[in-house]
């Protein structure tokens, strides 16, 4: 088996597995109690919760603790706009950006608040100078992903910054979740970044487990109220066992950072030369430095995404369309869209992603499978 | 760098007189104790300063203890050479290149102990304002208040080069001025006044009041942790826990209310005080700070001090509140002390405390206690502990959880 869909999700790490079910079963106290098995639970929590800002180069009052990738957008992007509606109700993102981005911007706009979406240029890299346009004096929030989860374009974080110096209290938020443990790390410490999506499970950590990095003295709204819990920012009882576990999981996932980025790049590079020999195969992703080492995507002219996902399964060899979350509704990819693609180049696409497991061998197994499928479905691509 | 020696310069002991001996050999015997995790230095005290030998052991590290031991002004890391001038000259460079970016002003200040070398003083700082005039074009020789300072020391078995002077705690070395007994509870006050104490030369040995189950084990963790953050100024820390649960029981259930605080602080304090003469302690140090709450009014000093004749000292007593915060974060006190658990004196806090207890009532309303009894038994009850730098009470997890992250 060859999974090669880690940008839709991981497999858990086994030593991250470990932790959760020790602390579930040694841990059991809730961290708000007051009782020595509460304090034992809260002690965990804050053990984990150092760790992961150590590992992150942040403080620990700067961690929040959510479900995942999903809920940190929709908090920092609903969460400033009820937090800053009385200095303006302008937000800017770019029509890239994952769908949880994408639909709380939607919601906002609804509810009256304006929205500019940056265009993105053919490779899927959006122009600094498009940002400078957009700003206003009621402008907000400015949310761009660090890297694009379908083809793997890495945006300029460090030149929005830069823009947004002169901005200061525009709120910057990075959606990270492809980003984690890709070689990023001195992007995502730009001074300028207020907030950081992070999700837990892609990165061998439990679903739904995730935190965002808020810098201190920046203010969001909670969208979760209740108990309390997480400065009082983000209410539910905390769920410790998963949170030490994805403790654990980034600690080893970010352990050999560099050598991991290398050898994905390899990887990546392998299949890549390989598929790109073929007349009918179209790379979205580039064998470029501002291209992530872990996404690679591209089409085969004629042959509907679809069906080379279940032509690989044959072989178990796991890839996927564009991005999980929309490739079952049968969509076109809304990044190769922005990109200005070929529609039917767009329905067309793949994409294989890799993780610091995956190995060179296995890119030579998915070689040999592709080219068996490429000759199968030879007769559905365009003649010369 | 890596330096060879670390010159140590006394603090105000320099001053005393015929007592002086006395406090370098306190210094050293601190300084000694601080370093017991770096066999392989040589320690030498001398009249007016003490050279550390690292012998090779880590600078920065020894730097880091030395920071916290009172009784020093400030220190040097410095490099040792042979007295050849051409090796003088390569670490000069060596050591200017890492400590004097371009564009520094700097001066040459010699001092020579050994007169039989080839260059004297002016000599010396001739020779090397040369060089550095001559190989560094980017640094610029300035005598008042330059950004470096190069000091070379001309000794009998070498010479001796630093740039850098480092600030030290400062006060006077523990122990020399003496044993106390300090009353500390858990909040922010009493281990600031126990840092000021030791700061001052004088050794303390921490009373701890508890009174489970009103109070939890987590409130006495919490004191002895607090404890254990002013260890690396001395070494160790005598911890005295004394249970305190059938006094405030006895008194809640004897006194009016108003003078509860009064008659608990009065009980406390013959208990420190008994404490001390026992431990042969010559004073009682607290973290009181005048009118900061009931039963630190002036009022309430004369109600509680009637107990003692020994001397009761409070060196945050003129702080203000905010002052007092921002020692407690610097000794890494403060997010300890902040932590929410009741302690014993506001677990039988009554609302409503008399501000100006009269000390007349408050001996009458105690007399009608057993007060010998109650003192006697929480005597028999009193446990020691002694405290190390390194121990955890807060965390007993620590390594379970850290093995699972």
């Amino acid at each position: 088996m060859i999974y090669f869909d880690n940008s839709a999700t991981t497999k858990i790490d086994p030593a991250a597995l470990d932790t959760y079910n020790k602390v579930s079963q040694n841990f059991a106290g809730n961290p708000s109690s007051l009782h020595a098995l509460g304090d034992k639970a809260y002690q965990m929590l804050e053990g984990a919760r150092k760790q992961i800002a150590d590992l992150i180069q942040a403080k620990p009052d700067e961690i929040f603790f959510t479900s995942g990738g999903t809920e940190g957008d929709n908090w920092v992007v609903k969460g400033t706009a009820i937090e800053k509606r009385p200095f303006g109700k302008h937000l800017i993102t770019t029509q890239v950006e994952h769908p949880a981005i994408i639909n709380s911007m939607k919601q906002l706009e609804s509810l009256g608040f304006d929205v500019t979406y940056l265009p993105v240029d053919h490779r899927g890299f959006i122009n600094p100078d498009d940002l400078k346009a957009a700003l206003r004096d009621d402008t907000i929030l400015v949310s761009v992903m660090a890297v694009n989860n379908e083809v793997g374009a890495m945006q300029p974080i460090d030149a929005v910054a830069d823009i947004l110096k002169d901005y200061p209290t525009v709120h910057f938020h990075v959606d990270a979740v492809q980003a984690i443990g890709k070689g990023l790390m001195k992007s995502l410490r730009n001074p300028r970044i207020d907030f950081i999506t992070f999700s837990g499970h892609k990165f061998h950590a439990p679903r739904g487990t995730g935190f965002i990095y808020a810098k201190e003295g920046k203010h969001i709204a909670p969208l979760m109220t209740g108990g309390g819990q997480e400065q009082n920012l983000r209410s539910g009882t905390e769920n410790t066992p998963a949170v030490a576990a994805m403790a654990k999981a980034l600690r080893l996932h970010l352990e050999d950072e560099a050598g991991n980025v290398k050898k994905q790049a390899a990887i990546r590079q392998r299949i890549a030369e390989h598929v790109q020999q073929f007349p009918n195969v179209h790379l979205f992703s580039e064998l470029a430095p501002d291209f992530a080492p872990h996404i690679l995507c591209f089409a085969i002219r004629g042959v509907r995404g679809e069906t080379i996902v279940h032509a690989f399964e044959q072989y178990q060899i796991y890839i996927s369309t564009t991005s999980a979350c929309s490739s079952k509704k049968g969509t076109e990819s809304s990044t190769l869209a922005a990109m200005h693609a070929d529609p039917h180049l767009a329905t067309s696409a793949i994409r294989v992603s890799l993780d610091e497991n995956n190995t060179l061998a296995e890119a030579d197994e998915f070689n040999a499978a592709f080219d068996k499928i490429y000759k199968q479905f030879e007769k559905l691509m365009p003649k010369e | 760098m890596q330096y060879d020696m670390i010159m140590v310069r006394y603090g105000e002991l320099s001053t005393k007189g015929k007592n002086r001996s006395a406090f370098i050999g306190r210094l050293n015997g601190n300084i000694t104790k601080a370093l017991h995790e770096y066999p392989g230095l040589t320690i030498r005290p001398k009249r007016d300063r003490l050279h550390i030998e690292l012998n090779g052991e880590d600078s920065q590290g020894v730097m880091d203890r030395l920071q916290q031991v009172f009784g020093i002004q400030n220190f040097s890391p410095s490099v040792k050479v042979p007295k050849d001038m051409t090796l003088v000259h390569e670490k000069v460079l060596e050591l200017m290149k890492e400590t004097a970016p371009a564009g520094s002003t700097f001066k040459v200040a010699t001092k020579r102990s050994d007169h039989t070398f080839e260059l004297d003083t002016n000599g010396m700082n001739l020779d090397i304002g040369d060089l550095l005039t001559e190989e560094r074009p980017d640094l610029k020789a300035q005598m008042k208040h330059p950004d470096v300072t190069l000091r070379v020391e001309v000794r009998r078995e070498a010479i001796y080069l630093s740039t850098t002077t480092i600030q030290g705690a400062g006060g006077l070395p523990v122990g020399s001025a003496g044993k106390a007994v300090l009353m500390l509870s858990g909040g922010i006050d009493s281990p600031v006044a126990g840092y000021l104490a030791l700061k001052r030369g004088v050794d303390i040995e921490m009373v701890h009041f508890f009174s489970p189950p009103y109070t939890s084990d987590n409130a006495l963790a919490k004191a002895k942790q607090l404890t254990a953050k002013l260890t690396p100024y001395v070494g160790s820390i005598k911890f005295i826990q004394v249970p305190f649960t059938e006094i405030q029981e006895t008194v809640k259930a004897g006194v009016p209310e108003g003078y509860l605080m009064t008659i608990q602080r009065r009980f406390m304090l013959r208990l420190a005080d008994m404490i001390a003469h026992k431990r042969h302690a010559l004073a009682i140090f607290n973290g009181e700070s005048v009118g900061q709450v009931a039963s630190q009014t002036l009022e309430s000093m004369v109600a509680i001090n009637d107990v003692t004749t020994m001397p009761i000292l409070r060196p945050v007593a003129t702080m203000d509140k905010n002052e007092i915060i921002k020692v407690a974060e610097d000794i890494d006190t403060y997010d300890l002390s902040i932590m929410p658990f009741e302690d014993c004196c506001t677990i039988f806090a009554p609302p409503r405390p008399k501000t100006k207890p009269n000390l007349d009532k408050s001996r009458y309303y105690e007399s009608k206690l057993d007060i010998d009894g109650l003192l006697q038994r929480a005597m028999d009850g009193i446990e020691i502990t002694e405290i190390r730098s390194s121990d955890e009470f807060m965390n007993a997890e620590q390594d379970v959880i850290s093995e699972l992250l």
